[in-house]
């Protein structure tokens, strides 16, 4: 009998490798509970979280909570259905249109987690006798869809328009569709995506622009509404795709766009159409969190600061991260003994952050992925800055 | 020089072996994954340095099927002849 694991031997050699030098499983974090946005419990210490993708603090809105508590009183807990069969309430359409006018756009799709947004619309959108771009560094859910579509993928070099440029100039003759798919803020980086330059690109090009904002909606823009808000060119972009499990702290997924032909994907996107859809009180929760989004600039403001504040003093300890100031920070180091290691000594000391290993990040080199929050002090960033300075100075010594 | 698939061969080795980490002692018949240690990441970085040499895009579901370098340079020559 063939052994169904044996395809995994390198998977383990690499894993056991990991975690024979780590003191505890980087993959296996207990977030025991948190006690607020910014500190939760974990192997029983008050720990800095540093690493949550939470950046305006909403998954512990009061308001969301409440709604989240009186929803699931008056329509129970989940939906037991599909979108297309019995999985649609009324709340799922009333966040639909919210979105849609929240964006500015005549069409919202609701999809159950950010992960099937992508695929959804990607499979939906584009097949076989289609050519997707894709950024280089793109999401694997980006990466996952385009396999689902069935469409040719061609990459390009990470945030580079000229690169883009020249793979759809050798496209020209190519009789499909052409779509090309980048992100509003890369997540392990930080990186911003030249959107505006890549909406001039598309239009002289005779293609279609994706852009997931999953990391920059509630970010960036003076709405929050993205990178495309913030640098002008939302009339510019055809699709964009998001989260809820970021900024809003809750979990879902959407598509918001101006084609009118997106109706008919409620009727072929196999990722919206063969799942569960959202149980009421997240939907009420995630109304709720777009509520307090809407009516508190001010989170944005501070976490701009907060960014600022953060990549500012990781680079002050002398610590390599991006160009880019934006709430997602990553460290880069040299390999991954030393960035287990430093990891490690951040967590003994206080400071949750993400471990992020090749192939997952570019460059084939590790990360410490640092993500803030406008609900941090300026106290809790220096703190944690601090610790990474005591950290790198062990390591140099 | 790349317009034969041997040409382009020789091109894609001369490639590899300006990186310190690859074996010297490799030729069209080695795996690349296996013999050159790439992981899929680095297979799909590699082929984009190769792509702006002959000016062609290999589409990511092309490299499902290449095993070796000679593989790869057979599958450039028919795209960049394609292209023509």
């Amino acid at each position: 009998m063939i052994d169904i694991f044996a395809k995994h031997a390198a998977l383990r050699t690499a894993y056991e490798g990991l975690t024979a030098v780590s003191p505890r499983n980087p993959f296996e974090v207990v977030i025991e509970r948190p006690l607020s946005a910014t500190v939760g419990l974990i192997e029983g210490r008050e720990t800095l979280l540093f690493g949550t993708n939470n950046y305006l603090g909403l998954s512990q809105s009061s308001r969301a909570a409440e709604a989240a508590i009186e929803t699931a009183r008056t329509m129970g807990v989940g939906t037991t259905g599909s979108r297309i069969a019995n999985g649609t309430f009324g709340l799922h359409q009333r966040l639909e249109k919210r979105l849609a006018s929240f964006f500015g756009r005549k069409h919202c799709m609701v999809f159950s987690t950010g992960y099937q947004a992508n695929l959804g619309t990607i499979s939906a959108l584009v097949n076989k006798d289609d050519v997707l771009l894709l950024d280089a560094d793109s999401h694997a859910s980006i990466y996952d869809g385009a396999k689902l579509s069935g469409a040719q993928v061609i990459r390009f070099r990470h945030n580079d328009p000229v690169d883009l440029e020249k793979r759809l100039a050798r496209l020209k003759d190519h009789p499909g569709a052409k779509l090309i798919i980048a992100e509003g803020i890369y997540s392990m980086t930080g990186n911003v995506a030249p959107l505006d330059k890549f909406v001039d690109i598309k239009t002289r090009h005779g293609a279609y622009l994706m852009a997931d904002e999953a990391h920059s909606f509630g970010v960036l823009g003076e709405h929050g509404r993205g990178v495309a808000e913030m640098q002008g060119c939302e009339d510019g972009i055809d699709f964009i795709v998001g989260t809820f499990s970021k900024s809003l702290g809750t979990v879902g997924g959407y598509c918001v766009t101006d084609h009118d032909g997106v109706d008919l994907m409620r009727l072929c996107s196999r990722p919206y159409m063969f799942t569960a859809s959202l149980p009421p009180e997240i939907i009420a929760a995630t109304l709720a969190a777009l509520d307090d989004m809407e009516a508190r600039p001010e989170l944005r403001v501070k976490l701009q600061e907060n960014a600022a504040r953060l990549h500012a003093g990781l680079k002050a300890a002398g610590l390599q991260t991006g160009e880019h100031v934006s709430p997602v920070v990553a460290v880069t180091l040299e390999n991954i003994p030393q960035a287990v290691g430093f990891w490690n000594a951040l967590l003994e000391n206080g400071v949750y952050v993400n471990l992020s290993l090749p192939p997952a990040t570019p460059d084939n080199r590790p990360l410490l992925r640092c993500s803030v929050m406008a609900a941090h002090s300026a106290e809790e960033i220096d703190k944690a800055t601090a610790v990474f300075k005591a950290v790198a100075e062990h390591f140099q010594a | 020089m790349t317009d034969s698939v041997a040409g382009i061969s020789g091109m894609i080795i001369e490639k590899l072996l300006a990186n310190p980490k690859v074996p010297r002692d490799i030729n069209g018949n080695s795996k690349i994954v296996e013999d050159l240690a790439f992981d899929s990441l680095a297979v799909m970085n590699f082929v984009m340095e190769i792509e702006d040499e002959l000016d062609v895009s290999v589409p990511l579901d092309k490299l499902a099927d290449i095993r070796t370098i000679n593989d790869l340079a057979a599958c450039l020559h028919t795209l960049k002849a394609s292209q023509a």
